[in-house]
């Protein structure tokens, strides 16, 4: 299986690694309450079809990059680099 | 069976006599021949045992589908069990020996579980050994374990070399059949990149060998070869499609030829990654189900042709065959002609097409339809069969039984495609009312199939399927530009199966599943007893399981709960195939990645130092580190403890450059290591390090380690040796998607620096003499204070006064490629002072002597206030883990409290150890807490031992017992506080 990384193109599967869920946001410490830490630690959607995960590709350049995965049929619909997009940053 | 080699005939070199050993006895063949083939010509009937009931077993088909003739070949002291004969090309030394049986094949005592048949129908052990207590089962099991099974797993290493290679194509097309060689040529005229697979030695397919297809298989494969965009590759399975148009290829190199061997692999893995898979990986011929079907001497019919075709073997000397359908028809002609004795056709249809009825008149044969076989007499082989007479529409006997005279007997009730790969990645069979089979369904859009597995058992619809289904894939792949597709031929009904699925009113064992044992009986057991779903009826019978993974199997057995269940076969549903089609090797999937090639070795700066000062190594992670420098006949204890008296005595040194490190760089490092760290970094000074404490989010202790501030934007952080990617990545984690806008940037420096830890009461002399360019004075250079300075050589080093061994202690960081030379400077300065270099083992205990914490405290399951630096989690600034510190559960008071334990006697404590009340060793008892690290402390002269224990602070003073059951071991400890030596750290900051 392939990973468009957008810094070094289609590459293997075993050069990266799942880091994460994307679709959490991390809560902001002054107004977070209890249940926003234990929803963002513990609580996760399973969905059947499409879904954004955090990959690395720390077997390459180390980019954390978004990737929307099909769970049904492990087919990659895109892959971004993670976080929101800062002007000129190029990629 | 009684086979022999016919005068002519096959694609053997009959000027090539090759010999080889069946349980030792020496045999021969020819040059092309397989283990099966040889086998047959020199007229061995017995192949081999069966696994439960351990009957005999003869030789049932031609290909990798073979369920039977299972045997284990032998080389150089080492053994590959379960080798299908049929797959087995011979050569001069070949040695192969038979399974399952004992003592020997002909005479197996453990077949008296034939006789105990009716017992030991499915689910039988379970039933019958399996109490509430279980005690039966332990007892039986390894008896009923060694009564089971196939060929016995080798004892020692593989010596064989495998290979493992990426490769890539357009288009990947499985099967060297007719179908598969058409469409080849056809998809690599346009230039398309193609692979085409076939598992056997030679292409052809099912017409190999066949006298009337030898010109046309030859020109396609004189057509494909002057291709360069082509690579065939004959002996190689295609065991998998996986996700993304990954294929899994394995292709034998040379365990058929020994004198390739020697420079070739004996296996070839191709990840092969393809932007479209075309299967002709053609049919199956499925058995008749009827009593006694499994005798040596019953064999599918088109083994039969087969073997005279490809082998110019004949199966037997009185052959006849018993079908359902026109198929087995086909080539009577060519047999006879070739002088294979076929004497009659058993048909249990009552009418018969035209044409197979001119190839009966054109052979003149004795045709008998509407009868079925209802017995099979003889036990190695057969003597005679029994016919009655059959009702097609009921399935049942209807007249009286008569015997026929043969010795082998070709079944056949139809073909069933192979779409095994098409239904490994979700595609759903369907049933084919026509055509009485299953055919491989919608695909996903990622492979196509042509020839016969996609239903064209016409000769000239297949291939012009195959040239239909690469146009159009082509044309998918944009390497065509044909405007008009090619049409897809009809699907024309040319086998005209009658099925018959079951013979009712025959009495006896009616095989489904030949290597698993599995009957007729059993399945409408599994369907009495309530396994009516397919997938627990294979669980319950364990129909499909074998090595065949059923592909003879499968569908009979569907079929009979489908007429269990009085449903329509659809209605029962198809089972799906995993990866692999046919067993791969352990060895081809591991191949380079074995031993010291695992995984890589990491090794420091000072690793030829380490080993010529004697060091024994240990592996940490992927780095070996010294564990102890023994000297003279010191056993590890005594030389870890002279190691660490020594260090507190007068001087030691340790290599630390297996440290995490990393630089954290940029305007906003600071403000990034205070939200990373529990304790406050906002405000260390520049020229400073300090102790710091992660956390994961959910407040459990996730690594600790130190962060030396080199300048106002630049920072070194250090890690555990265990936890260093992983830190690297939580912070790239963190930079990169939940505090984009920090100005921050990590990198990992732990391979560009060595380091020495310099610990004891005379480190600071030592350290004077080694670097007179740095003040050392208490004052001049502060506990935490970090200087840069040269050796007396001039080298530049980088040095931080910190403490893990609660000694006066300095690191000495220099660039890797130094580190050789800094080191040997050290150990030059410190010989006046008694310096002794240490290993992890000695590192150990001078830690746990300060009770500080490693991994082995920080568990993945404690908070900082467990292990005693609760005092570290800061409560005024929020930092990761911090949302979750005061959670109810945190402040349960039974949670474990990290504590020392003294041995009250000479005996040591075990790491692992449970902490009871009871003075002697009794199970169950009630555990408090468990040993994380244990050493011998030379400060305190005792065994002594970091503990995680209920309300441990709570119980400091009192007596309690470390246990371990398992080894017996039971000692008496007093439960201190963790720091045993030195609490207020005078020596540290002496």
């Amino acid at each position: 299986m392939l990973i468009l990384c957008p810094n070094c193109g289609d590459r293997d599967l075993s050069e990266f690694s799942y880091v994460g869920d994307a679709t959490v946001q991390r809560p902001n410490p002054p107004e977070a309450r209890p249940e926003d830490w234990q929803s963002f630690v513990y609580h996760r959607q399973n969905p059947r079809g499409p879904h954004r995960e955090l990959w690395q590709h720390n077997g390459g350049c180390r980019l954390i990059l978004e990737v929307t995965r099909n769970t049904l049929t492990h087919e990659i619909v895109g892959t971004k680099v993670a976080g929101p997009q800062r002007a000129g940053s190029g990629t | 069976m009684s086979g022999f080699r016919l005068k002519t005939g096959g694609l053997i070199d009959r000027s090539q006599t090759r010999t080889f050993t069946f349980d030792s006895k020496k045999m021969s063949g020819f040059a092309g021949d397989t283990l099966a083939s040889a086998l047959l010509a020199n007229g061995q009937s017995l192949f081999g045992r069966s696994f439960k009931y351990h009957r005999p077993r003869g030789l049932m088909s031609v290909g990798s589908e073979e369920p039977n003739a299972l045997v284990t070949l032998a080389r150089d002291g080492v053994q590959e069990p379960n080798a299908r004969a049929t797959m087995v090309e011979i050569f001069d030394g070949l040695k192969a020996t038979s399974q399952n049986r004992w003592p020997s094949l002909s005479f197996d005592l453990l077949s008296a579980n034939q006789l105990a048949g009716p017992m030991l129908q499915a689910g039988f052990y379970y039933k019958t050994f399996m109490g509430p207590t279980r005690k039966a089962w332990r007892f039986y099991e390894p008896l009923i374990r060694r009564a089971a099974g196939l060929g016995k797993a080798a004892q020692k290493p593989d010596p064989d070399r495998y290979e493992k290679i990426n490769s890539f194509a357009d288009i990947l097309i499985v099967g060297g059949g007719i179908a598969g060689l058409t469409a080849a040529l056809k998809a690599a005229e346009k230039n398309a990149r193609v692979v085409l697979v076939d598992e056997h030695a030679e292409f052809g397919g099912y017409h190999r060998g066949d006298p009337r297809e030898a010109d046309t298989i030859a020109d396609l494969l004189v057509r494909l070869k002057s291709l360069d965009n082509v690579s065939m590759l004959p002996r190689t399975t295609c065991f998998g499609q996986y996700d993304g148009g990954t294929y899994g290829l394995v292709e034998r190199v040379s365990g058929h030829n020994r004198e390739a061997m020697q420079f070739a692999p004996c296996e070839r893995y191709h990840v092969l990654r393809a932007r479209h898979a075309i299967y002709a990986t053609g049919a199956i011929e499925r058995p008749l189900v009827f009593p006694g079907n499994d005798r040596p001497g019953v064999m599918l019919a088109d083994a039969v042709r087969a073997y005279a075709l490809r082998y110019g073997v004949s199966a037997g000397r009185d052959v006849v065959l018993f079908t359902s359908h026109d198929g087995a028809y086909k080539q009577l002609s060519t047999l006879q002609d070739m002088g294979v004795p076929i004497r009659a056709i058993v048909d249990t249809r009552t009418a018969i097409s035209d044409i197979a009825m001119a190839q009966v008149a054109a052979t003149g044969l004795q045709l008998i339809t509407g009868h079925t076989v209802t017995q099979i007499h003889g036990h190695h082989r057969i003597k005679r069969i029994s016919i009655a007479p059959f009702d097609p529409y009921t399935s049942a006997v209807n007249g009286k039984e008569r015997a026929f005279e043969c010795d082998c007997l070709g079944i056949s009730g139809g073909w069933t495609p192979s779409i095994h790969l098409t239904s490994q990645m979700g595609g759903a069979p369907e049933w084919d009312e026509t055509l009485h089979t299953v055919l491989p369904g919608a695909s996903n859009g990622s492979w196509s199939v042509c020839g016969s597995v996609a239903g064209y058992f016409d000769r000239e619809d297949s291939v012009q399927s195959a040239e239909q289904t690469a146009e159009q894939v082509l044309r998918k792949l944009s390497l065509s530009r044909a405007r008009k597709a090619l049409a897809q031929p009809e699907r024309k009904d040319v086998l005209n199966v009658g099925p018959v699925w079951s013979i009712k009113g025959a009495v006896g064992n009616a095989f489904v599943d030949f290597q698993h044992d599995v009957t007729a009986d059993d399945i409408l057991l599994a369907h009495q007893e309530g396994f009516l779903s397919v997938e627990h009826l294979k669980r319950y019978t364990t129909l499909g399981m074998g090595t065949d993974q059923g592909k003879l199997s499968n569908i009979n057995g569907l079929a009979l709960m489908a007429e269990a269940r009085g449903l329509e076969i659809p209605k029962v549903g198809t089972t799906r195939f995993r990866p692999p089609y046919t067993p791969v090797s352990f060895g081809s999937l591991v191949a380079d990645a074995r031993g010291s090639h695992w995984r890589p070795t990491r090794r420091t700066a000072l690793h030829s130092w380490h080993l010529d000062a004697g060091a024994e190594m240990i592996d940490a992670g992927l780095w070996k580190r010294p564990r102890v420098y023994k000297r003279g006949d010191e056993d590890l204890e005594q030389a870890y403890i002279r190691e660490a008296r020594t260090t507190r005595q007068s001087v030691g040194i340790v290599d630390v450059s297996t440290l995490g490190k990393i630089a954290v760089q940029g305007p906003d490092a600071a403000g990034f290591l205070d939200q990373v760290y529990s304790n406050a970094f906002a405000k260390l000074a520049v020229g400073k390090a300090r102790y710091g404490l992660m956390l994961r989010e959910d407040g459990i202790v996730y690594d600790d380690g130190t962060a030396w501030r080199l300048s106002e934007t630049e920072f070194l952080v250090t890690t555990t040796t265990a936890q260093a990617a992983a830190v690297l990545e939580h912070l790239e984690l963190y930079l990169a998607v939940h505090w984009p806008d920090l100005k921050v940037h990590v990198t990992s420096v732990t391979d560009q620096w060595a380091g020495a830890s310099v610990a004891g009461p005379k480190a600071r002399a030592m350290l004077s003499s080694a670097m007179p360019s740095i003040d050392f004075d208490n004052d001049a250079f502060p506990f935490m204070a970090i200087r840069h300075g040269k050796t007396a050589q001039g080298i530049p080093v980088m040095l931080c006064r910190l403490s893990f061994s609660g000694e006066l202690a300095y690191e000495v960081f220099t660039p890797s490629r130094y580190g050789l030379a800094v080191w040997e400077e050290l150990q030059a300065a410190g010989k006046p002072m008694d310096l002794v270099t240490y290993g992890m083992e000695a590192l150990g205990t001078l830690r746990i002597e300060k009770g500080h914490v490693v991994s082995s405290e920080l568990n993945g399951l404690t908070t900082a206030e467990m292990v005693g630096l609760g005092g570290m989690a800061s409560q005024k600034k929020p930092y990761i883990g911090s949302g979750m510190t005061d959670r109810t559960a945190f402040q349960d008071e039974r949670r474990h409290q990290l504590v020392g334990l003294v041995s009250k006697s000479d005996a040591s404590v075990l790491t692992g150890s449970h902490l009871v009340r009871s003075p002697v060793l009794t199970t169950p008892c009630l555990s408090l807490g468990h040993v994380t690290s244990a050493t011998y402390s030379p400060a305190r002269e005792k065994y002594v031992a970091l503990a995680l224990l209920e309300k441990g602070r709570d119980l400091i003073g009192r007596e309690l017992y470390a246990t371990f059951p398992l080894k017996g071991h039971h000692v008496a400890v007093e439960v201190v506080d963790p720091c045993f030596f030195d609490k207020d750290g005078e020596r540290m900051h002496g």
